[in-house]
């Protein structure tokens, strides 16, 4: 391991300019001439738009335009499309125009756009439209939404209903409980969460009239996709005729891969004012409309035989989709759902059944995990009650059924193929740090105190890396999920490295130059990587789904050998010796078995100055692209354990110690890794604790402020303690896995585990409030 | 329209303001030092928060004209030059920070806190950061940053 190269916790490059304020956040662009743009978003969660009268807005000072959803009709703008249908339908994707059009569906559903000289004025002009609203009854809860007599969304989708999806062999799993020795089952919500980047989102569209062209200045994790649906779908212009800038992004956690109006909009009344248009959410137009993540009911039941073997698992699930179908709003709850059914376990049948349907709430889209947080929480509260109801010791129980070590790659009966892994060490790694040996002990210690000690367990799997583009699209995505890179030497030494993976805070400009500092010899702080524009990067699909490093990495390891090949040819022709002789090594190139040899920096230069170069074998130039569609997912699993101390008095939870042991593959910046170890979990123990969104009965979203949703803050955590085990994936260059979701898909299970164990009940809904604790404390007691 | 006189960053400022702007609008929007960032409307996210005479203040919950007179200090005029703050060396070297959009308040808020208390315990550091939230790191790298940076401003923490 070099110093910088893979392996190696090195500080980041990114952080002189967060820590000095030098950052380039998209509110701290602007742009000459700017307007601003205020939208008007509805008051209620359902009703029709009698009329909108904007007379008196458009004639208040400063303003240059007010705009309307018949607006949008009348230019012929096409709905908010949606990247993702599902099979097993009928797959009901309604329409979504930019601005609402005779109805209103969800509390802050875009009714008017106002833009004019500041934001006060744009404000002023919000606030003189009269809207003649014919308020409806809404439907908000998910498991009712679908039943007879509930109000109706859309036309297009009968009784509320998006979709009825299932996956999985459903006679073989009905058989599987038939042969029963026990049964374990529950009913379980997965409550709603707002993932609350600390940036808001904000998007600042422009037209150029000599090109006709527009730049769209946003925050996006995926600004290509951004484009191609802009451009393609809504705008129907050419995608060369809009870039999409995402520059420094403050945090994404799925928040920021959806398409969104406001999007459109600044980018289409750029136009129309001949002006840039500026807009940046409020904190509670970000509660109100950004995408809103999980929210399941569910039925699950776990069979095992008499010697506590899994039989079969069968998992009836609700998902609220919200109002409309964003880009990715479908994956979440279906095939990053229903896969992840096995864990790290052999269960021969499984069968999951989800319905989608539509409330007037928030769009549902990812969430840091999206799906698998979901899955392991049926899974990882099903192994610790199946535990408990046989008298089977929970972690033997979770040993005896894990997938043995030889039996890689290894099937599931829920599509995936998991790569590679080795379950048993990550737990008795996790059983030594978390010294649950000591746990009896300072049980009755606590006992001593009036307080009640639990431990819980998470042996989760994750399938990220998204994701083999055949297998994308015979699920229903409308994209590839490959990744691209380019590395383009400048004539002495330094390089340019473009990649699709777009950061929000991962560290992509170190941990990808350290990629390239391992790869070709170069030092970090002759690498720049290049992210986020569309108008630089040739391609990207972005980064989510825990795939930045493991598809987007190796597409650039994969460019980083193709700058060998050629560099070997260039080198072999400045040598005289033969390309195939030529060994590389550290930055340099040398002749196999003599003293001849010349630096990468030598071979740069002899590239763009080719005086001396083989140009009837080879262009000039060293510029490598790639296009890397990865074979697999990846596979990352873990175990995560939770101690917590009840005050049964209070209903209070103490995180008395977190371990988290997880095996990522090969790590190459170890330090990078943990935090997002750290941030995962806190995501994770947020929504087992804090984290609630709450609607009324009237749609009425009441945690609509950091004043009524209760976000992770410093005391509300312990110290975490992280390690690994590594089983390097065998299908990428990198032997990479990706780190940035798992402890967000582990930590519920482990919290709730911890809690039930507790207080002695069999299950406690999230987040586990100091209420419900109480309460379910008075009913064990 | 009011006009304020303050000091930010060391050099004098004096300007005509609506008498309902924010002093982070002030700097952001007429000063253009956008490290200053805005993530909440209801003063508790903590990423706007800048030194007036020496303390924390949420600059999204004061108004330019009440900074009149004040020293001001924002997260760009905390560096020499090239050299960092002790409190942003440390949190550079105890990855303290991953997206930056919280990190300018974070780092302000720290060095308000040592100045009170200049070696802070963990639950001390904690507790203290209940007006700055952040989303990416779980507070785990802040929380050491923090106290590392204590120590190298001259405190003893242990």
């Amino acid at each position: 391991m070099s110093e910088t190269g893979i392996g190696a916790s090195i500080k980041r490059v990114e952080d002189f300019r967060f820590l000095t304020g030098s950052g380039n956040f998209t509110d701290d662009i602007n742009r000459p001439g700017q307007a601003y743009a205020c939208f008007l978003r509805s008051p209620h969660a359902h009703a029709k738009l009698n009329s909108i009268d904007t007379g008196r807005a458009a004639t208040l000072p400063g303003v240059l335009k007010v705009l309307t959803g018949n607006d949008v009709a009348a230019d012929g703008l096409g709905g908010v499309p949606c990247g993702f249908a599902p099979d097993g339908g009928p797959q009901n994707a309604p329409p979504r125009p930019a601005l609402a059009l005779g109805k209103v569906r969800f509390v802050g559903d875009l009714v008017a756009m106002v833009i004019a000289d500041s934001l006060a004025q744009a404000r002023d002009g919000v606030e003189a439209i009269r809207v003649d609203y014919g308020v409806l009854p809404a439907s908000v809860d998910t498991a009712k939404t679908a039943e007879d007599g509930a109000p109706q969304l859309h036309d297009e989708a009968p009784n509320n209903t998006c979709m009825d999806w299932s996956l999985g062999d459903k006679d073989a799993a009905d058989q599987a409980f038939a042969g029963a020795h026990h049964v374990t089952s529950l009913d379980l919500i997965n409550n709603r969460k707002i993932p609350n980047a600390i940036e808001p989102r904000a998007s600042i569209g422009e037209h150029d009239r000599g090109s006709d062209s527009y730049t769209l200045y946003t925050t996006s994790q995926n600004p290509h996709i951004t484009r191609l649906l802009l451009a393609a779908f809504v705008m129907q212009i050419s995608e060369h005729k809009l870039r999409v800038v995402s520059p420094d992004i403050g945090g994404g956690f799925g928040s920021k891969v959806a398409h969104y109006p406001e999007e459109v909009l600044v980018t289409w009344a750029a136009k129309k004012v001949g002006r840039p248009v500026k807009w940046t959410a409020e904190r509670s137009e970000s509660f109100m409309s950004d995408t809103h993540g999980r929210d399941h009911v569910t039925h699950a039941e776990l069979a095992l035989d008499e010697n506590g073997k899994f039989l079969g698992l069968r998992v009836e699930t609700t998902a609220n989709l919200g109002a409309y179908l964003s880009t990715f709003g479908a994956l979440s709850s279906t095939y990053l759902y229903g896969t992840l059914m096995s864990g790290q376990y052999v269960i021969p049948a499984i069968h999951c059944a989800v319905k989608g349907v539509f409330t007037n709430t928030a769009p549902i889209d990812t969430e840091r995990g999206a799906g698998r947080p979901e899955a392991t929480f049926v899974v990882e509260r099903l192994v610790e009650n199946a535990a408990r109801e046989t008298g089977i010791d929970k972690t033997e129980l979770r040993r005896r059924n894990f997938i043995a070590p030889d039996a890689f790659p290894y099937q599931t009966p829920v599509v995936l193929i998991y790569d590679s892994g080795n379950y048993g060490p990550i737990l008795d790694e996790g059983l030594r740090l978390a010294d649950t040996a000591g746990f009896a002990a300072r049980k009755q210690e606590a006992a001593a105190r009036g307080k009640r000690r639990g431990l819980g367990f998470s042996t989760y799997i994750e399938a990220c890396g998204l994701a083999p583009s055949n297998v994308a699209g015979a699920i229903g995505a409308g994209i590839g999920l490959f990744e691209s890179a380019e590395i383009r030497f400048n004539p002495t030494g330094s390089v340019a490295v473009f990649t699709g993976s777009q950061a929000q805070g991962q560290g992509h400009e170190t941990t990808f130059a350290q990629v390239v500092a391992d790869r070709l010899g170069i030092a970090i702080e002759n690498i720049d990587i290049i992210h986020g524009d569309t108008g630089r990067v040739q391609w990207g699909h972005g980064t989510y789904g825990s795939r930045s490093l493991a598809v987007g990495g190796s597409a650039i390891a994969k460019a980083c050998d193709k700058i060998i090949e050629k560099g070997k040819k260039v080198a072999a022709h400045a040598l005289e010796a033969s390309a195939a002789d030529i060994e590389f090594k550290d930055g340099t190139f040398t002749v196999s078995g003599t003293d001849k040899s010349m630096g990468i920096g030598e071979v740069v230069m002899a590239a763009y100055v080719p005086h001396n170069f083989p140009l009837d074998e080879m262009e000039p130039g060293l510029d490598e692209r790639v296009f890397y569609d990865p074979k697999n997912f990846t596979f990352p699993a873990g175990c995560h354990i939770c101690e917590v101390e009840v005050d049964p008095e209070t209903g209070t939870v103490e995180i008395a110690n977190w371990v988290a042991v997880d095996d990522f593959g090969i790590l190459v910046n170890p330090m990078i890794v943990e935090g997002q170890i750290h941030g995962g979990v806190t995501h994770g123990v947020g929504q087992a604790l804090l984290e609630a969104c709450v609607y009324d009965d009237e749609g009425q979203l009441l945690s609509g402020s950091y004043n009524d949703y209760a976000m992770p803050r410093a005391a509300d955590l312990p110290s975490f303690k992280v390690a690994y085990t590594v089983t390097p994936c065998p299908h990428n260059p990198l032997g990479v896995k990706g780190c940035g979701e798992a402890g967000a898909i582990a930590a519920p299970a482990a919290v709730i585990n911890a809690i039930t164990d507790a207080i002695g009940v069999s299950h406690i809904d999230m987040p586990a409030t100091p209420e419900k604790v109480w309460r379910a404390c008075q009913g064990a007691a | 329209m009011p006009t304020v006189t303050l000091t930010v960053n060391g050099t004098s400022v004096s300007t005509d303001v609506e008498a309902r702007t924010l002093l982070v609008q002030l700097l952001r929007e007429r000063l253009g030092l956008t490290g200053t960032h805005v993530g909440c409307d209801t003063s508790q996210c903590g990423a706007c928060v800048v030194h007036v005479d020496g303390q924390s203040v949420k600059s999204c919950t004061m108004l330019a004209v009440q900074a009149d007179g004040t020293q001001v200090m924002t997260i760009e005029g905390l560096a020499n030059g090239e050299a960092l703050h002790p409190m942003q060396e440390a949190f550079r070297e105890h990855h303290g920070l991953q997206c930056g959009f919280c990190t300018p308040g974070m780092v302000l808020s720290a060095i308000d806190l040592v100045k009170r208390n200049n070696s802070p315990s963990e639950q001390e550091v904690r507790a203290w950061l209940e007006g700055n939230f952040c989303r990416c790191t779980g507070y785990h790298n802040i929380v050491k940053a923090i106290r590392a940076g204590a120590q190298a401003m001259g405190g003893s923490v242990s």
